[in-house]
């Protein structure tokens, strides 16, 4: 499906609609700004993991924990600009398979947070293409918030790394994360059961 | 990189016997149950990744850049596995915005393996200068470093030190020198 076919959604919503499907503990990363700010403003869980920097890291944090954790199912939310700046990670998880693995593009084709400008592949680059191209074979367009859901669903028992684009509005976050890295990574590891509370 | 028109030194060329150095440093991985090993090439860290390669207990495998590999073997740390990253000098000058806002506030253990090019018989200008940007990255986040230039004291240090970032949660960079590695050298 072309981008052109789809219907511009809410990040903010997109991501209540994900974590409201969230039932086996499932762990979510968000990428840094508005992407993590609308995950922490959806309702903050102990399996979320707030990236506070390192731009464009969220699908090869997300990697690391599918491939530590594989009986879990690991999401990891990144924006448009962020996925610009580490395009080779996809073809790192396309060579890996990581089944448990799905990803999700906010695109709005904007750097928002930063004064809307517009990113260099805006108008010109297709997320979903560049994701099959990179042998992410499982990847496609949501064209509304009833198909993004279908996706969801789909992905949830897949058997390779599933990509799911949605094409966003310019609306800023909703929520703020709270900025502490320690208690927000400390948090993540209490969540996955890697460690106990003191 | 220049990678046609050089050779590695005879003496990393040598066989995978468990005292060389990267023998060692397999072992010495192993024996600390760090088993994700991202990397990006380097040929002096050949024979070391050939063999991490063909032993099942690890997971081996390249990524198209270094701060890719931080992230992963971030994201297995919080998972509960531990990883090192494995790369070159000039891959480790990609790195201080992902050390700076990852690895160091998050307080996450990062175990780093740094072939050192340029110095020692450096024939590219641009690497020995990229190599002076390593030490004072490290140090103006006061992040643990050594540079391991004898076979003796490799197992020592290593140990150590990965057991060292685990229990502190911090990074450490550990530089191989070509007084341990043989390095690269212009043979042409």
């Amino acid at each position: 499906m072309n981008t052109r076919n789809t219907k511009v959604m809410n990040r903010f919503d997109v991501t209540s609609r994900l974590i409201g499907k969230l039932k086996h503990e499932e762990a979510v990363v968000g990428g840094i700004g508005n992407t993590n700010f609308d995950l922490w403003a959806a309702g903050h869980r102990p399996q979320n993991f707030y990236m506070l920097g390192s731009m464009g890291l969220a699908f090869p944090i997300a990697l690391g924990v599918a491939l530590a954790q594989p009986d879990r199912r690991v999401f990891a939310l990144e924006g448009d600009g962020s996925l610009l700046m580490q395009l080779g990670a996809l073809s790192t998880i396309a060579a890996l398979k990581p089944k448990n693995l799905i990803m999700i593009v906010m695109d709005n084709g904007i750097y928002q947070i930063t004064g809307a400008q517009p990113t260099p592949a805006a108008g010109v680059a297709d997320i979903v293409a560049i994701a099959t191209g990179s042998g992410l074979a499982n990847s496609a367009w949501a064209a509304d918030e009833e198909d993004f859901e279908r996706l969801v669903d789909e992905a949830m028992s897949a058997s390779e790394p599933s990509l799911i684009a949605v094409r966003i509005d310019d609306k800023p976050g909703v929520g703020t994360t709270r900025r502490d890295p320690v208690q927000i990574r400390e948090r993540f590891m209490h969540g996955l059961g890697v460690r106990e509370p003191l | 990189m220049a990678l046609a028109e050089q050779q590695t030194s005879p003496q990393a060329a040598q066989g995978a016997s468990d005292r060389s150095w990267h023998g060692i440093v397999l072992q010495t991985l192993k024996r600390n149950e760090i088993s994700l090993i991202p990397y990006v090439p380097d040929r002096v860290l050949t024979p070391l990744i050939k063999n991490l390669h063909a032993d099942p207990f690890f997971t081996t495998f390249a990524t198209a850049r270094e701060e890719e590999a931080v992230g992963i073997v971030s994201g297995a740390w919080m998972g509960g596995r531990r990883g090192a990253v494995l790369m070159q000098t000039s891959g480790f000058a990609t790195l201080a915005n992902v050390l700076a806002s990852l690895a160091v506030p998050y307080q996450i253990p990062l175990i780093m393996f740094v072939s050192e090019r340029g110095t020692l018989g450096e024939f590219n200008y641009g690497q020995s200068l990229v190599c002076r940007t390593m030490r004072p990255v490290l140090d103006s986040l006061a992040l643990e470093h050594h540079t391991i230039t004898r076979l003796d004291e490799l197992e020592f240090i290593a140990d150590r030190s990965i057991k060292q970032a685990v229990t502190t949660q911090a990074p450490v960079a550990l530089i191989l020198n070509p007084l341990l590695t043989g390095g690269k050298t212009f043979d042409k």
